[in-house]
């Protein structure tokens, strides 16, 4: 059985310089990592390029997704497949509702899943059990996403689609990967993983997550 | 083949008699010429004051220059364009007798059915002539009047004679001047002192017939303390010669009283809209234009209040969107012309493909008007490098005692946005109809629901062609 995430030395460029030198990691099913390391060391770059971000560009490497090539398939198409990438600064788009958004990304994700896609009405009591869970008001589901939000309900929001999406079932900590210039030099086992897990999501809020 | 006739050999009523033997033609050929316009006005049977206005339009028309100061309207071929056409013979009254082909143009469009007990009366112009008449019992018991154009001026020529052509005369533009010469269709509403029109008046205009001018007019009379709303929704199918929609609507809103006209429309990508909306307000009296224009090569069009009455109020809601090879110069003109009297314009503009949008505007207070304010809010949404959007606000203000903002942002969808967007599951086109499903939404939230439902609908049938 193939690894659920194989980065294969993978080298990243952006704007011509190179940030990620050959990173290698492999993750199994049921584990969680955290990448941690100095400023400018390629946390983010690794996030990025795992969920397919525009801006950067692979000039060797391999990422499998389950075996399957990860970095031939667009962004959207790498969500269906059940990555997430939680934003660290999440941008806001006016008139846009939470609500609407919400409810038109898993509509996508239903499609690709060859699901029903939910009436409005299903989708309200749905997003409304989630919204309990992260003390979210359904009024918030007016609002204009991400659109003059305080740092902590950008985050929550962030927390909301993650579990939304149904990506932290299941999981139990393993592994810490230290990241330095680019590069993982170090995997440990890792309390801080375990603290997340135990606290819940109130902790997860201060986590730096991409 | 109808002689050419020139305009200053005809005289004031018509008495050529080339169609009392036979059969009334329904279509004129292309080409303008006074013997055209004697003829559209001959087959309407219309009063001798309405040929004699016709044709001084059509000599104004002929002395004024084509307008260079905005969009690129130099390949107009006049003589190409098709100034009269009328595809029913008669009026149906009820949705039964709507022909088939015409109810399937509705289905195209995706009106449902079961709209038609919301809108209560609507009146279909399917190209030049209006086919479809329907309006509630109580409205009429309550003497509004809601009918196409050429029906009011048979059936209402006092009302008619007293205001056609007092709000836009027949010389204040190029195209207000060739509608005035040429018009067929449009709306006849009246609504009498007091009356309040909860129901929406709808009317759904559409293009049908290849290379053929649209030129309706529409005139809209709100008597003291009156309340009405006018909504008028346009779709096109789409030719490859180029096409003409030259409208101009009047209204002429009395004291206390309180007119909307919303428009949504949807041309085909070769007409050129060109329509001169103009709105009296009187004292106290409160005119709002909500103006949707997609589609078209050219448009120009720029809604207008002229505030008359002390107190009086202008409220304009524009939205463009240009795709590519289109160029949409809208924008709004409030005329200050009372004191106390307040204008509140919000203009939004979307430009893809290389697009362009261009607001123009005028905001004018007049010296004798004290205590104005104004308020004019352009923002304009790039979708891409190669699109344009410009900002043409003129401000005329001859007193200190206005209060005046004006607001102006122009913002790009970034690519940190659709990344954002993309990463929870959207394609690139389901994340840009997002974005500017909500960089429109204070326009939408105006319109009837169906109205921001078919809106959307547009939108994302922009957005698919949008990108590879």
């Amino acid at each position: 059985m193939p690894n659920l995430l194989e980065i294969i030395n993978l080298h990243t460029q952006v704007e011509g310089k190179e940030i990620l030198k050959g990173v290698n990691l492999a993750i199994n099913q049921g584990e969680i990592h955290a990448l941690m390391g100095p400023n400018g060391s390629g946390k983010s770059t690794l996030a990025s390029v795992l969920m397919g971000h525009p801006s950067f560009v692979v000039t060797s490497g391999k990422i499998n997704w389950q075996g399957q090539d990860l970095l031939s398939l667009k962004p959207e198409e790498r969500s269906h497949l059940g990555l997430f990438l939680a934003f660290q600064y999440p941008v806001s788009v006016t008139g846009l509702t939470v609500e609407h958004f919400l409810r038109s990304a898993l509509s996508a994700h239903r499609q690709s899943a060859g699901q029903k896609i939910l009436s409005p009405l299903e989708f309200r009591s749905l997003i409304e059990a989630e919204l309990k869970l992260l003390k979210f008001k359904s009024e918030f589901l007016e609002r204009s996403l991400n659109d003059g939000f305080s740092g902590g309900e950008k985050k929550r929001l962030e927390i909301l689609q993650l579990h939304y999406q149904r990506l932290l079932h299941y999981l139990s900590p393993t592994n810490v990967h230290v990241m330095m210039a680019g590069k993982i030099i170090k995997s440990a086992g890792s309390d801080l993983v375990q603290a997340v897990e135990q606290t819940g999501y109130q902790q997860f809020e201060h986590l730096n997550v991409a | 083949m109808l002689p050419n006739t020139q305009t200053d050999k005809i005289p004031g009523s018509y008495q050529y008699g080339f169609h009392d033997d036979v059969k009334p033609v329904y279509s004129i050929p292309p080409g303008l010429s006074a013997r055209v316009v004697q003829e559209i006005s001959h087959i309407k049977n219309e009063p001798s004051w309405m040929l004699d206005r016709r044709l001084k339009a059509l000599e104004a028309f002929g002395e004024r220059p084509v307008p260079v100061w905005g969009a690129n309207l130099l390949d107009i071929d006049f003589q190409s364009i098709c100034y009269y056409l009328k595809p029913s013979e008669r009026q149906v009254a009820s949705w039964d007798k709507v022909p088939i082909k015409i109810k399937q143009t509705f289905d195209k469009l995706g009106i449902p059915q079961a709209e038609q007990k919301f809108l209560s009366g609507v009146g279909a112009q399917y190209d030049s002539e209006a086919i479809y008449h329907n309006l509630k019992e109580e409205w009429k018991k309550q003497g509004v009047i809601f009918m196409d154009m050429d029906s009011g001026l048979r059936e209402h020529p006092e009302i008619v004679k007293q205001y056609f052509g007092t709000v836009v005369p027949l010389n204040d533009n190029k195209f207000a001047a060739l509608n005035t010469a040429t018009w067929s269709g449009g709306s006849f509403v009246y609504v009498p002192k007091g009356v309040q029109v909860t129901v929406p008046l709808q009317a759904y205009f559409r293009l049908n017939a290849q290379n053929m001018g649209q030129f309706e007019r529409t005139l809209i009379i709100a008597e003291a303390g009156s309340l009405v709303t006018y909504v008028e929704g346009c779709t096109a199918p789409v030719y490859a010669v180029d096409s003409l929609h030259c409208a101009v609507v009047e209204i002429i809103a009395k004291p206390y009283s309180r007119v909307r006209y919303t428009t949504m429309q949807n041309w085909s990508n070769d007409v050129y809209n060109l329509v001169t909306k103009r709105a009296i307000a009187e004292e106290g009296a409160c005119v709002e234009w909500v103006d949707g224009n997609f589609g078209s090569k050219v448009t120009m069009k720029y809604p207008s209040v002229y505030m008359k009455g002390r107190g009086s109020r202008a409220d304009v809601l524009s939205l463009a969107y240009a795709g590519p090879g289109q160029h949409q110069d809208a924008g709004a003109k409030a005329m200050h012309l009372a004191s106390d009297t307040s204008s509140n314009i919000i203009s939004k503009s979307i430009s893809r493909g290389g697009g362009r949008t261009s607001y123009r505007g005028l905001l004018h207070v007049a010296a004798h008007a004290i205590n104005c304010k104004a308020k004019v809010k352009c923002d304009a949404l790039l979708l891409d490098a190669e699109s344009r959007s410009d900002t043409y606000p003129t401000n005329d203000v001859r007193n200190s005692s206005v209060q005046v903002e004006h607001e102006a942002t122009v913002s790009k969808v970034g690519e940190e946005q659709l990344f954002y967007m993309r990463s929870r599951g959207l394609t690139e086109n389901e994340a840009t109809s997002l974005i500017v499903a909500g960089f429109i939404e204070p326009i939408a939230r105006e319109l009837p629901m169906e109205y921001a439902v078919e809106l959307n609908r547009l939108i994302e049938l922009e957005m698919d062609g949008s990108v590879g």
